[in-house]
This record gives structure tokens, sequence and C-alpha cells, in this order.
């Protein structure tokens, strides 16, 4: 990669839906993919006279984030009016929270190529979405569906602590996992269920003088592949920009740009009212929000282990390495609560760790929301590894050739390997004919392996493997060559 | 205090409202006598008094999470100045 004479500065704008039956202020549904108008009511289309209610579980999935997003839990939230027009917003404001949100000053902890970084978080409030606009290529009417509008939404605003788009999408991923775990969001960026924009600059280092460029919110971000890619985009432009014009952070307003997927750029949009046009001012039909010490202790109690927490638990009390404890619990809690349960059928920590990693994972496709979604049930793979705890089969016809029988067919292990025929033979006086046999044919492989080619061995356990069919034990194979050889 | 036309037109353009200069000499009147009312509530001394968040005195009003079957289309387009199907639609929005 070539070296950049600046600093990439981001901070990021993350709404998460939550999951929910209901929207956040009125009981529309809140299905994805419903046809268009059909989670409407009164409330959402914005008719005069209706009164709002707010969603109790809508706040309690909230603060759960807040939690496990280490923010200080406000006692006292309250709802604003956000003004703006647009046919998508049909009361023309949109309810939100301004001056006292429900969570303030948390972090997450992301991780680069081994290195830490604290990505340290403004807020977290709780808003409702507005709904959907098709925009008609041909100039004709733009259409709008307002399934979407009401539905709750919890946005995320960090501070501008990431350096660099690796650690943006580092930063995403790991909301996406934790959001996730906790039901509180399924965040399907293709569904909407997890959108971001970013805002941009970079700090140019020149002569010993550092120049920062103007800061520009990035929109229109559908993947985390997305937002990388336009951070790096984005700063480049910015460079380039810089040595055009020299502006520096205000001496520009803020601009928007929307990514352009198919070009590979970043285009001006329209310009963003400034916070002040927004003419925020309390929501007179919501009553205020007291968020009480039994509220947060029951909440507290359904966040449970904390990511972090399991990951020292497997590393410290199971004796995992750093990076397998890592990977089991930052593929989800599916992932973990699979390895939890390989475990409890008497599977030692190390031996589950390497079978969920390098195999029940390698075989999973898909998106893992629960245990059962990886490709065989921990009981079936727990008999699978004792049969090669057993000697009964070997490792890596195990891996090979039953487990993805098992996957394919659904059958258990031990009816597979009498299918295939793989049973390990531990019958010495059977090994010790073929050893014998084989040491007769090759007799120049077992000169050479006397004269010191240690290597010479190895042909000699392939080609006794070979003739059982991959039925001896390699352990024993190599013990009784061993023994032949006059070998210790 | 002073609602200045400049002020009026402003509000106005958010609102997207399209006045005419007589309505906003006479908006920017009434609003000044509005603001009015504001400078005289301000003249009262709050000195430790608690900001208020809301108008009435009740907290945590809640529903429970439960979804109702929404409008039929036909009701919830009922008003729509122009539909194409089962959307509302608008005049092309310009991005």
């Amino acid at each position: 990669m070539a070296t950049h004479p600046f600093e990439i500065i981001v901070g990021l704008e993350v709404h998460v839906q939550l999951l929910t039956e209901s929207k956040l202020f009125c009981s529309d549904g809140t299905k994805f993919g419903q046809p268009p108008n059909t989670l409407v009511s009164p409330i959402s289309i914005g008719m005069p006279g209706v009164l709002p209610v707010m969603n109790r579980r809508a706040l309690e999935l909230a603060i759960k984030a807040g939690l496990a997003l280490q923010c200080q839990i406000a006692r006292f939230t309250k709802w604003d009016r956000k003004h703006y027009y647009y046919p998508d917003l049909p009361k023309n404001y949109q309810i939100s929270q301004y001056d006292m949100p429900f969570a303030t000053e948390g972090y997450l902890d992301v991780d680069v190529e081994g290195k830490t970084t604290k990505v340290r978080l403004i807020r977290v409030h709780l808003e409702e979405d507005a709904g959907k606009n098709l925009h008609d290529d041909h100039g004709g009417d733009s259409l709008v569906d307002l399934n979407r509008a009401g539905m709750p939404l919890i946005e995320i605003v960090s501070y501008p602590d990431i350096r660099s788009a690796a650690e943006a999408g580092a930063y995403l991923e790991k909301l996406r996992t934790l959001m996730r775990d906790l039901d509180v969001s399924d965040c399907e960026m293709q569904e909407g269920s997890l959108r971001c924009d970013a805002n941009v600059n970079i700090a140019i280092t020149k002569e010993g003088k550092t120049y920062k460029t103007p800061i520009v919110e990035v929109k229109n971000l559908n993947s985390i592949k997305m937002v990388e890619k336009s951070i790096t985009y984005e700063a480049g432009r910015q460079y380039d920009q810089w040595e055009k014009d020299g502006k520096v952070i205000g001496q520009a307003p803020k601009q928007t740009r929307g990514w352009d997927e198919a070009r590979g750029v970043t285009r001006p949009q329209r310009e963003k009212e400034e916070e002040a046009d927004y003419r925020y001012f309390p929501e007179p039909d919501l009553v205020p929000v007291v968020i009480t010490e039994e509220m947060l202790a029951r909440i507290k109690g359904e966040v449970g282990e904390s990511s972090q927490q399991r990951k020292d638990r497997y590393r410290d009390q199971l004796g995992l390495s750093e990076y397998n404890a890592s990977v089991l619990v930052d593929k989800g809690r599916g992932v973990a609560d699979y390895f939890d349960a390989l475990m409890s059928h008497d599977i030692d920590a190390k031996t589950a760790a390497n079978w969920v990693i390098n195999d029940v994972l390698a075989h999973s496709t898909g998106r893992i929301k629960v245990m059962h979604d990886l490709a065989v049930e921990p009981s079936s793979l727990a008999e699978l590894i004792k049969l090669v705890k057993g000697n009964k089969l070997n490792l890596n016809d195990a891996r090979e050739r039953v487990l993805r029988e098992m996957i394919s067919t659904g059958k258990d292990a031990s009816t597979i390997v009498q299918e295939l025929g793989l049973e390990v033979v531990v019958d010495t006086a059977a090994i010790e004919a073929i050893v014998d046999t084989v040491l007769a044919d090759m007799s120049k492989v077992v000169d050479d392996f006397r004269s010191g080619k240690g290597k010479a061995l190895g042909a000699l356990v392939g080609q006794v493997m070979k003739r059982s069919q991959g039925k001896f034990p390699p352990a024993l194979v190599n013990e009784i060559l061993n023994k032949k050889l006059g070998v210790s | 205090m002073t609602f200045t036309r400049e002020q009026v037109a402003k509000v106005a353009d958010l609102a997207r409202l399209h006045l005419s200069e007589t309505e906003i000499d006479s908006m920017s009147r009434q609003l000044t006598s509005i603001l009015e009312f504001f400078d005289q509530l301000q003249a009262i001394d709050t000195t430790g008094v608690e900001p208020m968040a809301h108008g009435v005195a009740i907290e945590n009003v809640f529903r429970d999470d439960e979804k109702h079957p929404g409008l039929p289309p036909d009701e919830a387009l009922a008003n729509a100045p122009k539909r194409a199907g089962d959307f509302f639609a608008v005049p092309p929005i310009l991005d």
C-alpha cells in the first residue's frame, strides 16, 4: 500500500433498527418486504389529532444496546421533534432525541491486525425511521411507501476516533455482532436494518505543519465494503482538492456526498440543513421517560456475559489461545454457544475449539444466528470426535469423509463409518502381517532407511496405510514399523 | 424583540411555504407580537427553578410491543392527492 502524507479521520453515525414486533409509537407491524403501505396506521401516516405512545420493548432494547456499548444510561430522557420537509416524512417532523439522549459516552474496542483502538461514542439516541421514496429514472412521479415510517431506530454516534478504512470496517463488524448477539437488531445492511454515514476528513502534514480538510459526510453506504471503499476514495479526493484550493476546515461548509458504487466515487448531494434549521423542540405529545434502577438491573441481567468476558473465560479458564478464543467469540454468539455445547458432551476445550474453528465453520454457510445454524448438531459432532479419540477412526477420515457425509445425509457418525468401511483395525497381528509384507517388498527403501535416510520411514508407513485401506491407526503402524526396524 | 422580514422568509422557506410580500409583512408583525409575550415571560425570575421537560407532570407512559393490523391501503391512501398503485405519488424528488 502506498503511504500517503496524511492521516484519515473518521467518525461514524450508525442507525440500527430494533427488533420489535411493532413500531416505536404505534402498533403497525415491522416485518421487512411487505407490500407498500400495508404497515401503516393514522399515526404512522401523520393524520392530525393522533397521539403516539411509546413502545416499552423498544426502550428496553435501546438500553440493552447502550449498556453493551459501555454507555452512561440517563436516568431521565425525553423526546424532541426534528423538523424537515421530505415526502417520506408525513408529519414533517421526526420524533427523535436532541439534548437528552438516553445514552452517552460509551466505547467499542476495535481490533485490526492485532492492534486495538478504542472508538469512543458521543451518544446513542432513539428515533423513528422515515418512509421510503422510490425515484423514477425517467423523471416521472416519485413513489412513497410509508411501511418504514415510525420503525424504531437507535442512532450510534462515534467520536472521530477511527483512523483507517479497515478500522471503520472492523468497528461496523463488531457493532453488528454485538447487536445480533443481544437480539437488539438483525443488522441486515441490504434490508436497511443497519445503516451507516461516515464523516470523513484528513490531517495533512507538510513541512512540519498540519492541515485538516473540511469534513464531508458520506451517505448511501449499503455494505461494510462500501464504507471502506468510500473512505479510502474520499480521503484521496480530499487530498487532491486540498492541493488545488488549500481549503481547510472552517473555510468551506460541511458537505454531503453520496457513494456511487458503480463508478467507485463520491458525488455531491443536496446541502444539508444546518442544525438550527431543524427547529428542534420538546415533543409535547410524549411524556418524558424516567429509567429506574430496577429497570436497569433487569436489562443488565438480559445482557449477560459480554464478548470480552467470554473471551477472557475461554483464555484464562479453558486455556485456549488468544486467537482461538477470539475466533469463537467474534464469529457471533451462535458459534460460541456451539463450542460450549460441544464441551458439554465431554469434549475437552482445545479439541472442541479446533473442530469448531477448522471444520464446523468451514462447512457452514450463510449467517449463523444461533448454534443450530451450524452445519452439524454438537451432539453428533461429539460422537464423531469420540470415535477418533477412541482410535476407532482416523482423524483424516473423520474430517475429510465422515463429517462431509454427516452434513450431506444427516446420518450419524457410526453409521457412516460402517457404510464407508472406515473402521480402524486395532488388530496388532493383522498390522504386523502387512508390515512384514511391505518390508519384504520394499527392501530398497528399508536399506535407505538403515543407511540413515530418516525420510524413508514415511514411505513405508504410507505403503502400510495404503494396503490397509486406511483402516490402521497410524500411531500403531508407526510403533510396529519402528519395532521391526529395530528403532528405539 | 422583532421578527424580521428576513427571518420570516427563512422560516417560510424551511416550511416550504410560499408567502407574498404582504404576507411576509403581516407575518413579521404577528410573530413579533408573539415574541413580545415571551419577553414578558423572560422577565420572571426563575432562579432555582428546575427546568421542565414537559408541560404535564407525568412520566413513563408505555404500551406493550404488540402489533395490530394496519389500515387497508385504500383507506391509507384515501386522502392522497395522487396515487400510483398502492404508493403515494409525489412530484419527482431530485436528490
